[in-house]
């Protein structure tokens, strides 16, 4: 499509039944009570020359551009500012208002450059538009007197410039900043005709700025303006697409030039982010063109071998060739593949169909295995579906927020705005994190109760709320009553009703103080609307399922399930790990978690596939990593993941991948992973891809390519060749097709189209005749098993004990600015911010050992050993320390272990016993050729 | 697999039902790794089981799914 400008109404809407009716220039208008009478009139389509204003943000009135007339009142009041009332007649145009406007218009630009023609904003700025719409064609007031035409240009952000000289201190940035994201950098300086934007005391890059680009959006002139605009000019044409990183799934504009990106605009239409990014989204795409992308297939026969450049050709029947041959020698259960959350659902159903029809067995698992496969599995058991329960504009309606071992400032940027914004309004706070992660102190934002548990004593502190809950009778018994297996419920009221479950008995375990605990329970259960929110803190345990069960008891006995507000919600870590699970990922299970034993589901398959089906669940990653050391798995296809970098035990990954006869990897680079591997196939980019991702809401949002694939053959398209060359004949005509047959087989997808999403913009599953527009809340009236299920959940603690050798606790997660194993980030200008992963540690604990910020020092745990820099910090707390894994020269999942989740095998990265020990330098193995031993980490602070 | 994994992750399953009475508790870990592990993993399940190491309700569960298992 042409370059698409969504329609600014100028203030935000005012949801609500009781409508106004007025008259504006002539026309009738209705509109819900507390419409201002600028948004009024754009909903009738006259726009009121306004530069304060702005549809996202809440009115202001300062630009004294927007004044009206209405009949029986006094002045020119400031339609922004002006709410509608019943039988007004306004006046948007009359020759008192257009000489007013042009005199403010001509003081405005009487401080402005008049460089429109060399101006990068050029056809893309609102002054210049106001100034056309006002008429002004004449300034009379010069340069001589005072102005800022030689105000200093911010340069420091790598992504956008701010240029004072420019600036119409309209405060759209600063509000931005506030209202948009809720970081609060940004303030105005001075008075009068001395005012000016600053990011407190230092540039941008120094600043609280978390480069979300909220204000560059909101800027009405140049002043903000991205760099790529800049070098390149004003984009020309837009894509609608979904970003490719965490969970949240932001839709966005890709506005081009050609098939050339300028610039990620977010979209404010976007179901999951209404028009909000983050630093990842809206700036870090440009690795999808970064010199080091692969865009030829390759071979090799062994992996000390260089790589031989093949067409496509050759490199699918290469590798059709090499996988037949190991099943012929060691039989079909030799081989299988990895899905990966980071692809389109249409390419993983495919992986997933290759692995179970031409592989001829269930030998297929997913990057969920290591993040959210206990969502999959607690969610189930309790409330009938692998899912969270609601969309995410449902917090907009909570009263207390409980964030579960989720860091969303940093891994869910998009949403925790939204969070921060409702707690800002007033909803209460629970943090239950071994860390003191930014949401339980950020500004205007403060934790009620932070309860700060030992790491891995989340069942522990569960079972304490829900003790508290039910022995001091603040169950909703009527929700149980009518909702909930009665028997199932009074197992668990006798079990959770121990002593041992009470927040005195577990305080020493947990490190929660028992009388907090007891007012953060009673919080949940009586403060109205509760929802949960959860990351990875939750799943990567040797008890993560049972917690995520633990939760949905809770959720069940309070009644906080089943309508707006409330609900257990998972926060997914990549763009589609829900879709890549629903999707048929898991060895055991179809699309639409249908078990591979249950002979209907199966035979249904069979039939469309024209293909028996193994009845048997397939080998799991960690299984095909056992087998491959053993020798009897020989070959792995891995679609878009980094295992070597991103799965626990380093070393035996290795070992793992160095024992395959033949390792696929599909891929942007040669990642860690490709090391190992035999044959690459180059994969595509979200910039060149064409299918859907399904996002942590059930939200499934079309990705729609910019650009041609860069490899001459979409993901999809080289699996279908590959099973094709192996004898079962896959083809489709589009990925539309693919889809078509995903919502053929799957019941929650059954409505699912890529012309319905075309037409609707997005559908969050189940989508079928019941509900033709999607479900964005789940288990209203009823749960999708019928009665909810409460399952008891006893606390087996983890054999990963620290003792005098190990003494710490080592736990890992993610930062704003990088993605996962940084294979995307690392590519693009976000190194600024992170260019290495660091180990926060506690005062005390550095003290303790000798440890300086920002000195190396080994970090070593019984699996392995590695070496970083540090960070001291309080954040973290005393015998625990933290650090990320999005560089592969730290290699942090050297020191994690084998310790799994006892029903799903999630990896328990999140525990792990390790002892630290200062170094005097780096070896040579720890210096990325990316970082400068002469520079401190803290001379950029790190996105917070 | 190795013996010290097989042991230690079905070890890990019967710690999580031991709450319940034993022959419900034997039943839910049959149960369990006759749905989530694959094939071979019951094999070698079965073969070991008489080594020793095993949670008792382990070797029950593997009781149950020797019997259940095909000829």
């Amino acid at each position: 499509m042409t370059l698409l400008k969504e329609h600014d109404l100028g203030t935000p809407g005012r949801p609500g039944p009781a409508t106004v009716e007025l008259e504006i220039d002539g026309l009738a208008v209705t509109v819900p009570e507390g419409t201002s009478v600028m948004r009024a009139a754009a909903l009738a389509g006259v726009d009121v020359p306004r530069l304060c204003a702005t549809d996202s943000l809440a009115s202001f009135g300062s630009c004294r551009l927007c004044l009206v007339e209405i009949a029986g009142r006094r002045g020119t009041p400031a339609s922004c500012t002006t709410p509608v009332e019943t039988g007004m007649k306004v006046s948007t145009q009359t020759p008192r208002l257009e000489r007013l406007r042009r005199n403010v218009m001509e003081l405005y630009i009487s401080d402005h450059p008049l460089d429109c023609l060399t101006c990068a904003a050029n056809g893309d700025c609102e002054l210049q538009d106001m100034s056309g719409a006002v008429g002004l064609r004449d300034v009379r007031y010069g340069y001589a007197g005072a102005n800022h035409l030689d105000a200093e240009a911010d340069e420091s952000n790598p992504y956008f410039t701010f240029d004072g000289s420019k600036c119409i201190v309209c405060s759209r940035c600063v509000r931005a900043c506030e209202e948009t994201q809720g970081t609060f950098a940004l303030t105005i300086q001075g008075r009068g005709f001395g005012s000016k934007v600053v990011p407190g005391p230092s540039n941008f890059l120094g600043s609280e700025c978390v480069s979300c680009g909220a204000c560059v959006q909101a800027c009405p002139t140049a002043t903000l303006e991205e760099k790529s605009v800049i070098d390149l000019g004003v984009p020309r044409r837009t894509v609608l697409t979904t970003c490719a990183y965490c969970g949240v799934g932001c839709s966005f504009k890709a506005e081009l030039r050609g098939d050339e990106v300028v610039r990620m605009v977010p979209y404010k239409q976007g179901g999951a982010n209404e028009g909000h990014s983050c630093v990842k989204g809206r700036f870090a795409w440009g690795y999808a063109t970064h010199k080091e992308r692969v865009l030829t297939p390759m071979v090799r026969d062994a992996i000390e071998d260089p790589w031989r450049v093949v067409s496509w050709e050759e490199a699918i029947s290469h590798t059709a060739d090499r996988l037949k041959s190991i099943q012929d020698r060691h039989g079909v259960n030799a081989i299988g593949g990895i899905t990966s959350s980071r692809c389109t659902n249409e390419e993983v159903f495919v992986v997933q169909k290759m692995v179970r029809a031409a592989f001829g067995n269930n030998n297929v698992d997913t990057c969920a295995r290591v993040c959210h496969s206990p969502t999959g599995f607690g969610l189930k058991q309790t409330f009938g579906t692998s899912a969270g329960t609601q969309d995410f504009k449902s917090v907009d309606s909570c009263d207390v927020i409980v964030v579960i071992g989720a860091n969303p400032t940093q891994a869910h940027p998009v949403f925790a705005s939204r969070m921060k914004r409702r707690l800002r309004e007033g909803a209460r706070l629970i943090v239950i994190d071994p860390r003191r992660t930014e949401i339980v102190r950020s500004p205007h934002v403060e934790a009620d109760f932070h309860l700060q548990l030992s790491p891995g004593t989340n069942v522990a502190v569960i079972n304490a709320m829900a003790h508290v809950i039910v022995t001091e009778d603040l169950v909703d018994h009527d929700f149980v009553a009518e909702r909930c297996d009665p028997a199932e419920f009074a197992i668990w009221t006798s079990f959770i009703s121990s002593p041992e479950y009470g927040p005195e008995a577990t305080e020493e375990i947990t490190g929660v103080p028992a009388a907090e605990l007891r007012a953060a329970a009673r919080l949940y259960a009586t403060g109205g609307n509760a929802a949960i929110y959860y990351g990875l803190g939750v799943t990567e345990h040797s008890q993560g399922s049972t917690m995520v069960m633990g939760m949905a008891n809770l959720a069940m006995a309070t009644g906080n399930i089943g309508r707006d507000g409330v609900g257990v919600n998972p926060l997914r870590g990549q763009n589609n790990v829900q879709g890549s699970c629903d999707m048929g990922s898991f060895p055991h299970e179809l699309p639409g978690y249908r078990h591979v034993s249950d002979d209907t589901v199966r035979h249904q398959f069979e039939e469309a596939w024209g293909r028996d089906l193994d009845a048997e669940p397939g080998l799991r990653i960690p299984n095909m990593f056992d087998g491959a050391i053993e020798g009897t798995f020989k070959a792995l296809y891995v679609q878009g993941e980094d295992i070597a970098q991103s799965d626990p035990n380093t070393h035996h990954v290795q070992a793992a991948l160095g024992a395959l006869e033949l390792c696929i990897v599909q891929d942007l680079f040669l990642n860690e992973t490709a090391k190992f591997a035999h044959v690459f196939f180059p994969g595509t980019s979200f910039l060149e891809k064409d299918g859907t991702f399904t996002n942590a809401e059930r939200r499934i949002n079309r990705v729609r390519p910019v650009m041609a694939p860069r490899t001459g053959k979409q993901e999809w398209q080289v699996v279908c060749d590959l099973a094709t060359a192996l004898g079962y004949p896959m083809h489709y005509e589009g990925s539309s097709e693919i889809m078509d047959e995903i919502a053929a087989m799957t019941p929650t997808f059954a409505g699912v189209s890529f012309a319905k999403l075309d037409e609707v913009g997005s559908i969050q599953w189940p989508c079928n005749d019941a509900a033709p527009l999607g479900t964005p809340i789940m288990h209203i009236g009823k749960f999708v098993r019928g009665k909810g299920r409460f399952v008891e959940t006893p606390f087996v603690p983890t054999e990963e004990r620290t003792n005098r050798r190990y003494p710490l606790i080592l736990t890992t997660g993610r930062i704003l600015s990088q993605y996962n194993v940084g294979a995307q980030t690392r590519r693009t200008e976000n190194v600024t911010w992170h260019p290495e992963d660091l180990l926060e540690i506690h005062p005390y604990d550095a003290e303790e050992r000798g440890v300086v910020d920002g000195g190396w020092v080994a970090l070593a745990s019984r699996a392995g050993e590695t070496e970083l820099r540090a960070h001291i910090t309080d954040t973290v707390p005393q015998g625990v320390v933290y650090t990320t894994f999005h560089h592969p020269v730290t290699g942090a999942n050297v020191v994690t272990t084998e310790h799994s989740d006892w029903a799903t095998n999630c990896p328990e990265y999140k525990v792990t016993a390790v002892q630290v020990r200062a170094r005097m330098h780096a070896t040579p193995a720890a210096q990325s050729p990316g970082l400068r031993p002469d520079r401190a980490s803290s001379d950029v602070p790190a996105l917070r | 697999m190795a013996r010290p994994d097989l042991v230690r992750m079905a070890n890990q399953i019967a710690a999580n039902f031991r709450h319940h009475p034993e022959a419900q508790a034997a039943a839910e870990v049959a149960d369990h790794i006759r749905m989530f592990w694959p094939a071979l993993m019951r094999r070698e399940l079965l073969d070991d089981i008489a080594t020793g190491g095993f949670d008792p309700l382990v070797v029950s569960a593997a009781d149950l799914l020797r019997e259940a298992a095909p000829a």
